[in-house]
């Protein structure tokens, strides 16, 4: 038999091109093409007065100016608001180009096509607009005093208001022997992928064809949304996404201004045109995330089992609402965690502010979320004096209770059901990763070297592989190489490498005769795209689907020429053979002949599918519940989400002098089911702590009260380096698989950032003696908690306001 | 995030780079590592009409010790005169300091005169040039002037250089006998400017005990800040309690806050990073003076050898 790959540390298959610098990003490609700048507001909040493009008209290689007015027909009109929900009372988006009024730093005012970029940034740099500029709200306490509104018809500032609840929240804490409430804080992060956004499109006269490259996470969003925007037929739009430089989250989002401009310049002008978004464009115009205030009321028992939950939280949406209420949605739900509260209410705002949007960056509102719930339990702990890995295990939804209906609607519209997962397990394993049970007695000696060390904990569960589908096609060529196909996207998640891992198995065929293209609506038109950890899920099941479905063409052709039962027949290093008997064999290449009658031979081998070689006089060459070629398409439609979970805990040590945090020990225990590629999974568990502890640690979005953002620059954005990162992340496994896919598969693509605000705010709590309740938290800020609590006696005060228990 | 239309010349000779300047004058920006320029240009904050490239003249390539101190040339890298072994010999301090300026690749391009004249209240080399109390040794086709450290910086990002002047040579005095130095500074991430940084040099009498105890201040004043905080701490021995000299340290200086810290934070640092380099610079200097490996970097903890 050949050795099963699903589940073996494969190395990836798209390595070594990206290494040596063979990758083809967006800016490689289109170099003859005419480059697009955008001028931008440089007001948060503002009406456009006069727009003068005469001064631009003189720089030389001009090509073409744009603004509102040039827009017509779907162009003219706001780009559209992707996700409706009922809750949404004033959903807003933005124009392509602005109409009469701004509403962020950042926002698109006109855009230049010049012969470069150089020149393009010259013309941006002429155009005189004038702004009557207006109050603006920044942050989400503006929002919410909504003295003054981001959208005059959008009273108090809200897009959205939502609840939902599970029992009687508010009955279970007042009848609650304990009760505690917290007020949280958590600030704005973004996706900052490396490569920035980028489109290129060209468009040919003659077939009246649009054929355009983008940076993005979904190929066929982009052609839906920008044959709408154009008034073009599906057909006559191909959407190809090059390599891309990571998207997390913020690549999701479509159509951008842009992915619409330019393919109209190019269709306009009638050459290729082509937008390069540089770094401060990327701050101040795409998308960020996290910002919440959140306050929490709990009831609990002596167990420090939650008998009732209640959260309030204010979502900070920015100007717009182009993805709908996906991240606070998320949050509201997947802040429950593998946790089981006796009743749970969940009520919240998406509010506007004049600020760049907020839509999902990898964990999609789970980190808020998660912050939230697992403050509470410290507090819960702290409160009761419990270890706080006991609290946890106590509000644990048991093995024996899933699948585990919460009674609420997640993010797709489907019932909140936990398909599987063992959580006492996971919290076994962990702790003893991390050592917990000898934690008490380190950090006591620690402290008597006057070192100042701590340990944070935090779990979470996380609903992966959202539908609606994905599909997969998978095709025997006459040479015996194997081509996959599938719609969605691939910003570095070593897709090429699992997905050939899945096909390999299904075909018995070697990995090395696989290829895979993702995101190219030539090859596969119908997809939804790669965000919410669902690529494994969908796409992997849909081509292990489309792959068992060539496999039973293959062993049906084969069975006929080798005059064989197909039940007698099985596929080994890309041969067909009698079991028992390898000397009858035939290789794929030759079914792959065989399944496709020929009145022409191209060469030595097809001969063998001419007409007067093979067939049945009696029957028709291919019959009627067939097709030629061995190939096959099939989709997969998930019943509902699959959760995966895990658990962190992470070491640190501050420095009494400087406050400085240093990390000691970061580990993890991870449970996505069955797992395709190890190596892989750990690579997006390491790449999302490495976010996670700059969103704790490091990242922040600093907007003045003007609404101009401080620090749009990887100067002082300060995504952490290598050297930030935690030299070794220990990581376990455990493999509760989902029953909901073919494969048993759940996602792990935002696993690792989900915990971070949460497991680092109760290391630092833990040693520092006061519990921190804002996050992002740097040496300063720490220093200034220090002052503040000086003088109390740290390491017994709660994290929270402590209500009078009865 | 692309520059706006320059001319580019880039002279062989010293005296052309000279005259070349002194013809286009304000229209031009001298271009050496182009570690702070480039990004200047492509953000378009600065748009000179020329941009004087001196990566060709050989002449400005130099790094030469004697005994009274380190003439570094306008095109010695950071990273060549971090790696100097004569430079660390006469004034360890600069290797010190230098390992703390951005990361390798920049140092490698970026030039340390580059750096001074550059002006920025963040970085190292400024800070150590006016502690040692240095100079710069400026032409222009007026001739030559050497300018004092003391005078040498006006305000941020702002030197008392001429527009038509070309920074030649940097000159970091040699360290004094019986003397020690150290360097400590926070920074938010590895590499990055510091959110506060201390240079200290400390001179010791026969006794072991402080005479002289000076230092350098980067990021918590609009220009580089040197401090005498001998009346602290003199008469000490190097290995007494030297606390002292943190707590004057941070009652002089006045920081701003910026989105990485608070002026508060700051002057807390200064009291902290001061000790920390004044034990360690009275230390060394006690080595020198006992004769224990006597400028080997001596690991303390928290200060950078
Ligand atoms: C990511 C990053 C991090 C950094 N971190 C630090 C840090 O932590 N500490 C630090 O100190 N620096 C840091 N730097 C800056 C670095 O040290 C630069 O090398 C230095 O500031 C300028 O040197 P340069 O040779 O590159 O000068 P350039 O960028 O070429 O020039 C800088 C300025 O000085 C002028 N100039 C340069 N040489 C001369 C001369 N001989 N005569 C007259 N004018 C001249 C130029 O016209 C220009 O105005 C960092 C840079 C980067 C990109």
């Amino acid at each position: 038999m050949t050795s099963r790959m699903v589940g073996q540390p494969v190395n990836r298959v798209e390595d070594p091109r990206l290494l040596v610098g063979a990758g083809r990003f967006l800016d490689d490609l289109g170099q003859d093409a005419a480059e697009l700048a955008v001028l931008r507001s440089p007001h948060a909040h503002a009406r456009i007065t006069d727009i003068d493009v005469t001064a631009a008209l003189e720089v030389q290689g001009l090509l073409a100016i744009y603004t509102y007015e040039d827009l017509s027909g779907p162009l003219a009109d706001p780009l559209p608001l992707l996700i409706p929900h009922p809750a949404i009372c004033a959903g807003r988006t933005q124009y392509a180009l602005a109409r009469d009024e701004v509403n962020y730093v950042g926002e698109a005012i006109a855009v230049v096509v010049a012969e470069n970029r150089y020149l393009a940034e010259d013309a941006v740099e002429r155009i005189v607009v004038s702004y009557r500029p207006l109050p603006p709200v920044v942050g989400v306490q503006a929002a919410r005093a909504a003295e003054h509104l981001v959208h005059e018809d959008a009273p108090g500032n809200v897009a959205a208001h939502f609840v939902q609840e599970v029992g009687d929240a508010a009955a279970a804490i007042a009848a609650a022997p304990f009760r505690l409430e917290l007020e949280l804080a958590i600030e704005r992060s973004a996706s900052t992928p490396l490569e920035g956004r980028g489109v290129l499109a060209q468009w040919d006269s003659d077939s009246q064809r649009l054929r355009m490259w983008t940076s993005t996470q979904t190929s066929t969003g982009v052609r839906a949304a920008v044959a709408a925007k154009l008034g073009l037929d599906l057909g006559r739009v191909e959407v190809i996404t090059p390599d891309v430089g990571g998207g997390f989250g913020v690549k999701i989002v479509h159509p951008w201004p842009e992915e619409v401009l330019v393919p109209m310049a190019a269709r306009a002008l009638g050459r290729p045109v082509k937008f390069t978004e540089d770094r401060r464009e990327h701050f101040i115009s795409a998308a960020h995330e996290r910002g919440q205030l959140q306050h929490i009321e709990v009831g609990f028992d002596a167990t420090g089992r939650i008998l009732g939950l209640s959260v309030r939280f204010w979502h900070d949406n920015g100007a717009y609402l182009p993805y709908g209420l996906i991240v606070p949605i998320i949050t509201s739900t997947q802040l429950l965690g593998p946790y089981k509260p006796g009743a749970y209410r969940v009520e919240f705002d998406s509010l506007y502010t004049n600020t760049v949007i907020v839509t999902p960056y990898r964990g999609a509102g789970r980190p808020q979320g998660v912050y939230a719930m697992e403050r509470t339990l410290d507090a819960i702990a702290g409160e009761l004096g419990l270890d706080r890995s006991v609290v946890r295990a106590t509000n644990f939804i048991q093995p024996s209770e899933m699948p585990y209906d919460h009674g609420l609607i997640f993010q797709d519209g489907r019932p909140l059901v936990y398909d599987s997962g063992d959580f006492p397990a996971s919290l076994a394993k962990l702790k003893a990763l991390v050592g917990w049970d000898d934690w008490p007695a380190y950090q006591a000696a620690a402290r008597a070297q006057g070192r100042q060390v701590g340990l944070g904990l935090a779990c979470y569960v996380e609903g992966t592989g959202v539908g609606p589908y994905e599909g997969g096609h998978v095709q025997i060529e006459t040479s015996g190489r194997i081509k996959v196909a599938t719609g969605l996207t691939s910003q570095g998640q070593g897709h090429q490498t699992a997905f050939a891992q899945i096909v390999a198995d299904e075909l018995g065929v070697s990995m090395d005769d696989i290829e895979v293209v993702t995101g190219d609506t030539r090859r596969f038109p119908y997809a939804v795209g790669t965000f919410a950890s669902r690529a494994a899920v969908t796409s992997g099941s849909a081509i292990a689907l489309a792959a068992r479905m060539v496999r039973r063409k293959i062993l049906k052709v084969a069975a006929d020429a080798l005059e064989a039962d197909p039940e007698d027949l099985e596929i080994v290093e890309g041969m067909v053979r009698v079991k028992g008997a390898p000397g009858v064999a035939m290789a794929l290449g030759t079914v792959a002949v065989l399944s496709n009658p020929l009145r022409y031979a191209f060469d030595e081998a097809s001969k063998a599918a001419t007409q007067f070689v093979v067939g049945d006089s009696d029957l028709p060459p291919v019959n009627e519940d067939d097709e030629p070629g061995l190939e096959g398409r099939d989709y997969y439609s998930p019943l509902r989400s699959t959760f995966a979970n895990g658990m962190h805990a992470v070491i640190v040590e501050t420095d009494p002098e400087t406050a400085e945090i240093k990390i000691l020990r970061y580990c993890v225990v991870h449970d996505c089911g069955t797992l395709i590629n190890p190596l892989i999974v750990e690579g997006q568990v390491h790449g999302g702590v490495a976010q996670g502890v700059g969103g704790a640690l490091y990242e922040r979005l600093v907007y003045d009260d003007a609404g101009q953002l401080q620090n749009a620059s990887f100067m002082d954005f300060l995504m952490p380096y290598v050297s930030e990162v935690p030299e070794s992340i220990e990581i376990d496994h455990l493999e509760t698989p989902s029953p909901l896919n073919p494969l048993g598969i759940k996602g792990a693509g935002e696993a690792g950032v989900i915990p971070s605000a949460a497991v680092f705010a109760s290391a630092i709590s833990d040693a520092e003696g006061f519990a921190i309740t804002a996050m992002p938290i740097s040496p300063s800020d720490l220093f200034e908690l220090r002052r503040r609590h000086a003088g109390t006696d740290r390491h017994n005060e709660s994290i929270a306001k402590k209500e009078p228990t009865r | 995030m692309k520059p706006s239309a320059f001319d580019y010349r880039r002279p062989e000779q010293l005296d052309e780079a000279i005259d070349l300047l002194g013809e286009l004058g304000p229209d031009a920006k001298v271009l050496a590592g182009g570690q702070s320029l480039l990004p200047l240009l492509s953000m378009r904050l600065a748009a000179p009409k020329h941009l004087l490239d001196i990566n060709r003249i050989a002449q400005l390539d130099f790094v030469s010790c004697g005994a009274d101190g380190v003439r570094v040339g306008a095109l010695a890298r950071h990273a060549a005169l971090e790696r100097d072994a004569g430079a660390r010999a006469v004034q360890p301090l600069l290797s010190a300091a230098l390992a703390m300026v951005a990361h390798p690749t920049i140092r490698n391009r970026g030039t340390t005169v580059g750096s001074i004249v550059h002006a920025d209240p963040a970085a190292e080399m400024p800070a150590v040039l006016c502690l040692l109390g240095g100079s710069i040794t400026a032409m222009s086709t007026n001739g030559q002037r050497i300018i004092c450290a003391s005078e040498f910086f006006l305000g941020p990002l702002e030197s008392a250089l001429w527009e038509s002047e070309l920074a030649v040579e940097a000159f970091f005095p040699a360290l004094p006998p019986q003397s020690g130095t150290a360097f400590a500074e926070i920074s938010r991430r590895h590499g990055d400017y510091a959110v506060c940084g201390v240079a200290g040099l400390v001179t010791l009498d026969d006794d072991l005990r402080i005479s002289v105890a000076r230092a350098g201040y980067l990021s918590v004043s609009a220009t580089p800040l040197v401090l005498d905080l001998t009346d602290a701490v003199s008469g000490r021995t190097f290995d007494g309690d030297l606390s002292a000299a943190g707590g004057l340290a941070s009652a002089a200086v006045d920081p701003e806050p910026d989105i990485h810290a608070t002026a508060d934070y700051r002057r807390h640092l200064v009291g902290v990073l001061t000790n920390r380099v004044i034990v360690g610079a009275a230390h060394r200097a006690a080595r020198e003076i006992t004769g224990n490996g006597a400028t080997q970097a001596l690991p303390m903890p928290g200060a950078q050898p």
